[in-house]
């Protein structure tokens, strides 16, 4: 890992933050794991697990008015874009104090107070919403980007292919984020992609576009601000493909017979977090005390967001069909 | 009265009026689709829109209707009031996923954070020799799903008015314009006259049956009604006009008056809106019917290309005055 020529404008603060906040999503999925055995969170749940430098790398250099655009595996993006370990949790309690009112669950996060836009359960389904949002703001010339992430499954849907080529065309300040974790679903990239190296499908669309180690946190948040200070500046679109590998199954359910044990530990070894807890240790002076101690700070927060998720309350059947259409009130 | 300020438009001029009004009141508004701008709309309904308001007011979009229409979706989200033109309702079908899955559903699924202010036009219907991939009705399709509103236009004056009640809607509204309505003319009627867009209307007063019919269906429906009336059989003709909400009150106000009903609809008989419609009247008016509620819809087949075998396939007037005198009890 070669940090020291590019940590550029991060510092030893920096990057621990960086660590902490990766921390901060790896025990939080990890809980969830056990609440999901225990039946306290239900349905469909992905874990994050493996991928979190990506959400924490992008979002570092997001001002409050950006939007992002995410997945189903999107407990990571919610959490480093600010939003509370209590919504969240409490939406997968299925809870009033959820993010959604408890409505949509593990894969339907939604914020208006972080401009968080799902939370969409159909692969590639949110890049037409991406280009849609972007296209407003160039309209109302406000300054803002919308960053759209989605898994390497995606690149094989046609709104993908669409979005990109919608983006390109009419100029829209889209930060498109391709979490390459090798795996949709169960079928591995090379079985799935003519090109596995899917920067090139994008750059096809004349955007910029580039591969980064999905693995490498610093890397990661350098390209993000690099592609977002060129975006704010209107000159469109860009693409940036973070190879990454899914430590978890594709969900609760997956009992991963499509790959081998042998190649889930090689990829473990050079994880997001033991990475950085490594570099930080050899450069930085950091102890395995002080990751405890984030550890156990971070724990209390995850204790006190299931509490307050136990306590939530359950949305009145009465209140079924509501917001199914805006209430229009008459006088 | 004076008679000074009559206007005879076509259905074409009816809906142009329409969008170059909305395009002038609010700077939100625009329009996109598929050959809106420079060809002047597939139907010529946007024909000197582009002249008059630029193109990024009126914008012709590639061929990528998922993307296009979601991306009227994202800019709904974000604040704009697009009007999104999809050139058929056949072509619909490549954007179900952005209308079924985002359109309707975000709203609810967000726990009521977001809504979603978006029109969609699209032409439909049969009868132009297009054979049985440019001759669909599915309007019962979107009908079906919740979250969506669903107007079916069928006079010269509803072609006025009702896109602006749709634009002034807080959640996503279709408008199905029949194809063969577009040549129509007729005088417009005050827009005091006009009905809100969810209310059915009785086109033709009547006390023997009523006869219940939308969009492209309307003209022939009532030409029926004459035949019968010269007959001496009084049919009351109700355009629905929303399919859905649908405007119960109005079709169980007239049950109660008539006793009978037979729907006519374009669309296939096998779970189609008659069968919506017909299993309703059944829950909510059993008591009120002197006979079996009978339906005429397009024969179950693909649309074929010869003339008599697509007005074969087609509802026809006959079709209808046959149907009414196999009542029990009318003739």
């Amino acid at each position: 890992m070669s940090l020291q020529d590019k940590k550029l404008h991060l510092g030893k603060n920096d990057l621990r933050e960086l660590l902490y906040k990766m921390l901060r999503i790896r025990l939080f999925e990890e809980r969830c794991a056990e609440l999901y055995t225990q039946e306290k969170i239900r349905g469909f749940l992905h874990l994050y697990i493996g991928e979190e430098a990506i959400a924490v790398g992008i979002c570092q250099s997001l001002l409050s008015d950006d939007r992002l655009v995410c997945t189903y595996r999107e407990h990571g993006h919610a959490l480093a874009r600010g939003m509370s370990m209590t919504e969240v949790m409490a939406e997968m309690f299925g809870r009033t104090n959820g993010c959604s009112r408890g409505r949509g669950g593990s894969m339907h996060l939604f914020s208006a107070e972080h401009n968080f836009y799902g939370g969409n359960a159909i692969v590639a389904g949110g890049l037409p919403l991406a280009v849609g949002m972007a296209l407003a703001d160039k309209k109302l010339n406000r300054d803002r980007v919308t960053c759209c992430f989605f898994g390497e499954g995606a690149v094989a849907e046609g709104e993908f292919h669409e979005s990109l080529n919608l983006a390109v065309l009419w100029k829209l300040p889209i930060l498109f984020i391709c979490e390459n974790n090798l795996y949709a679903m169960g079928t591995a990239l090379e079985r799935s992609e003519s090109e596995t190296e899917l920067y090139r499908k994008a750059a096809s669309y004349s955007m910029p576009a580039k591969y980064v180690d999905g693995m490498n946190v610093v890397e990661i948040e350098i390209a993000a601000k690099q592609a977002l200070d060129e975006i704010r500046l209107g000159q469109g679109p860009q693409f940036l493909e973070c190879r990454c590998y899914r430590f978890k199954g594709h969900s609760m359910f997956d009992t991963q017979l499509y790959r081998g044990k042998e190649e889930v530990e090689k990829w473990l070894d050079k994880g997001p977090i033991v990475q950085l807890v490594q570099w930080l240790s050899d450069n930085y002076d950091l102890t395995a005390e002080e990751v405890d101690d984030m550890k156990q700070r971070i724990n209390l927060e995850i204790d006190a967001a299931v509490a307050e998720s136990e306590q939530g309350e359950l949305e009145p059947v009465s209140d079924l069909l509501k917001d199914v259409y805006t209430e229009v009130t008459h006088g | 009265m004076a008679e000074s300020t009559q206007v005879t438009l076509t259905y074409r001029e009816a809906v142009r009026e329409a969008l170059r009004e909305a395009l002038e009141k609010d700077p939100r508004v625009f329009l996109m689709g598929e050959d809106v701008g420079r060809y002047g709309g597939c139907y010529a309904v946007s024909k000197g829109l582009i002249d008059q308001f630029g193109e990024d007011r009126v914008m012709d979009t590639p061929l990528s209707e998922s993307g296009f229409v979601g991306a009227g979706v994202g800019a709904a989200l974000a604040g704009m009031r697009p009007i999104v033109e999809v050139m058929t309702v056949n072509f619909s079908l490549l954007a179900l996923d952005q209308i079924v899955n985002n359109a309707a559903t975000i709203r609810h699924m967000s726990g009521g954070q977001f809504n979603i202010p978006l029109v969609i036009r699209m032409a439909t219907g049969a009868g132009r020799q297009l054979a049985a991939q440019h001759s669909h009705s599915l309007e019962c399709w979107y009908a079906h799903v919740p979250g969506l509103k669903v107007l079916t236009p069928a006079t010269i004056s509803d072609a006025r008015y009702v896109l602006e009640m749709a634009l002034h809607d807080p959640d996503p509204v279709i408008i199905f314009e029949h194809v063969m309505l577009y040549n129509e003319e007729a005088e417009l009627l005050p827009k005091e006259q006009i009905a809100a867009m969810d209310k059915a209307v009785i086109r033709r007063a009547g006390q023997d049956l009523s006869l219940i019919t939308y969009g492209g269906s309307l003209g022939k429906t009532l030409v029926a009604a004459d035949q019968l009336a010269s007959e001496g059989i009084n049919a009351e003709v109700i355009d629905l006009r929303c399919l859905r909400p649908l405007d119960k009150t109005t079709l169980l106000e007239s049950l109660s008056r008539t006793h009978r009903a037979v729907l006519v609809d374009e669309s296939w008989k096998t779970g189609g809106m008659a069968a919506e419609i017909s299993a309703m009247l059944m829950e909510e008016a059993f008591w009120d019917l002197d006979a079996p509620v009978l339906r005429v819809c397009s024969q179950e087949v693909p649309i074929p290309y010869p003339e008599h075998l697509e007005r074969a396939a087609l509802p026809q007037v006959a079709d209808i005055i046959a149907a009414v005198k196999s009542l029990p009890g009318v003739l």
